[in-house]
């Protein structure tokens, strides 16, 4: 029999380009002291396990799980650390409250973008060292390819990934926690200069700093803890090939597989009905097509329509990164899964201020492990 | 090789055979920097450190000292309750006497990392390196004193503190 599993508290940091203010320690602290008082509990004493996600080239530590029990406190207690994508975090935090070995868990995950001096550089590094970087090139090259061949195959136009940029900046001015909020015209994405083409400067997400904490239960403690549980029903995650010689470049196959098993474990089977909106990756405006259609939010081959008709604005039938997404609030690094999932908790909760949805009950989150992965993983939450 | 095993099958490889690409030699400087935010924890700690002054933060619920100064107490999980400057003396908490560098060279000259607990700060201790000292005399329990760089050639950072030497 599966435990019910519910997030319980949440806290960040306002998301900004650059947070010289605080180190990322502080960051941590501030965003687990938030999140602890959200969901009433103490750490020390009601958290049994703590799961951390961050990669050491992204903060320039090796071994960095050695330095984050002490932030959120953890230290002397159950934690380990994840070098990865934070909703593989979340996921889990829903494995282990299902083995019975814990009933409280929080899941931390931060950026601190703006210290990575030479991010570029660093995606090079993940590049297959014989086969691929002798060839020399930036890697984002390959977002431009998997845009090419994904409007080649699905018929999505420029302009309609375009509008996905205009949309979700123009949501982030609504969010006072997104550092990319703006509001821009189709024209000046499309005019914007050249960096992989098809893929423009206003294509692209930029960089953000920014800490995020939850704290998840099992259902008798989430019961007796929160008045507001947001349950995870149900998560998913996958893995394409790895290399550029034989994944898939047209379609989303990663994410259409953790969707197709997160559905599975929530017992979704008609998606398009019973999920009200979402929050998915858009790294890259096409992403957040592309993404829509591996996870059968949309009938094959409508998701640049859907855009186009508004479908997925705030106001429209299906709303989709209503936070900002990546290319309103900043691309978070490992924490960008977490991001998404604190917004459709806060929707969920009808805590989201001037963007608050309405009569929304199950909302999904999306990421995407970024260039040069083929990874993701999603999640099912609802209010009931 | 061994008295039963005279020779492994197989080509050997070693140096000659990949400097002369025989096999496939490919290069690769990673290029990672990064600039760090200290925070007001970290920031204040090495900015007194310029002054010539240790400064660490105090939790009122463990009543312990915190150095490097931080904003919070790890144990209590909660926000620190003051800063308070510390005594450049100290007591030997443990050490060793690293005759091995980063590079796994030998060191002619070893370096002598200590663990010092600060005097009159109920045990917090920092992390530094003992000199000016016959290796062999340093003791658990010795009795040691900061020795500053001049004010001019500090630059805000813990090897502002030259080294610690017995008093």
């Amino acid at each position: 029999m599966q435990r019910r599993v519910a997030i319980i508290g949440v806290g960040y940091t306002p998301f900004r380009p650059i947070t010289p203010d605080m180190s990322f320690k502080e960051m941590m602290f501030e965003a687990a002291q938030k999140a602890y008082e959200d969901a009433g509990v103490c750490p020390r004493k009601d958290i049994d396990a703590f799961v951390t996600c961050e990669e050491d080239f992204t903060h320039g530590r090796s071994i960095f799980n050695i330095h984050t029990p002490d932030n959120i406190g953890a230290v002397m207690k159950r934690i380990h650390t994840l070098p990865a994508e934070s909703l593989y975090g979340l996921a889990d935090a829903f494995m282990l409250i299902n083995t019975g070995l814990v009933d409280v868990m929080a899941v931390e995950s931060h950026s601190k973008a703006s210290n990575m001096l030479t991010p570029d550089y660093l995606v090079a590094h993940a590049m297959d060292p014989v086969y691929n970087k002798p060839l020399g090139y930036n890697p984002y090259f390959i977002a431009g390819m998997e845009m090419n061949r994904y409007l080649h195959d699905s018929g999505v136009t420029r302009e309609q990934c375009a509008l996905v940029s205009v949309k979700n900046r123009a949501n982030a001015l609504l969010n006072p926690d997104a550092a990319y909020g703006d509001r821009i015209a189709m024209d000046d994405v499309l005019e914007s200069e050249t960096m992989f083409w098809p893929l423009n400067r206003l294509d692209m997400s930029s960089p953000a700093d920014g800490g995020i904490v939850m704290v998840v239960a099992c259902e008798e403690k989430a019961r007796d803890l929160c008045d507001k549980p947001v349950w995870v029903r149900g998560v998913g995650w996958c893995s394409d090939a790895p290399s550029l010689e034989t994944r898939e470049w047209g379609e989303a196959v990663y994410a259409r597989l953790a969707g197709e098993m997160a559905y599975r474990v929530a017992g979704v089977t008609n998606p398009r009905i019973e999920v009200d909106f979402a929050e998915v990756d858009d790294t890259f405006t096409y992403k957040e097509l592309q993404h829509l259609e591996a996870l059968k939010l949309c009938a094959p081959g409508q998701a640049g329509f859907m855009v186009e008709e508004g479908a997925t604005q705030r106001e429209g039938a299906f709303p989709v990164n209503v936070s900002g997404g990546s290319l309103g609030v900043g691309r978070l690094d490992e924490a960008t899964g977490l991001q998404k999932v604190l917004e459709v908790v806060l929707q969920l909760r009808g805590e989201a201020g001037p963007r608050q949805l309405e009569d929304v009950s199950v909302g999904l989150a999306q990421s995407w492990r970024g260039v040069p992965a083929n990874s993701g993983a999603v999640a099912i939450l609802s209010n009931e | 090789m061994s008295e039963k095993i005279k020779s492994w099958p197989g080509t050997p490889l070693g140096e000659k055979e990949i400097k002369e690409k025989r096999i496939l030699v490919t290069e690769w400087q990673p290029n990672l920097k990064y600039a760090w935010d200290t925070g007001a924890g970290y920031g204040r700690d090495f900015a007194e450190l310029k002054k010539g002054k240790i400064v660490g933060t105090k939790c009122n619920k463990c009543r312990r000292t915190l150095l490097p100064a931080r904003l919070f107490c790890e144990w209590c999980f909660r926000t620190a309750d003051e800063w308070v400057y510390l005594k450049d003396t100290g007591t030997v908490n443990t050490f060793s006497v690293a005759y091995t560098g980063t590079a796994a060279e030998r060191l002619k000259v070893p370096r002598i990392p200590a663990l010092i607990e600060i005097d009159g700060s109920g045990g917090v201790a920092i992390m530094h390196l003992i000199s000016d000292v016959d290796p062999w005399k340093v003791k658990i329990g010795m009795k040691v004193k900061a020795v500053w760089k001049p004010k001019q050639k500090r630059e805000g950072a813990i090897t502002d503190i030259d080294y610690w030497k017995p008093i």
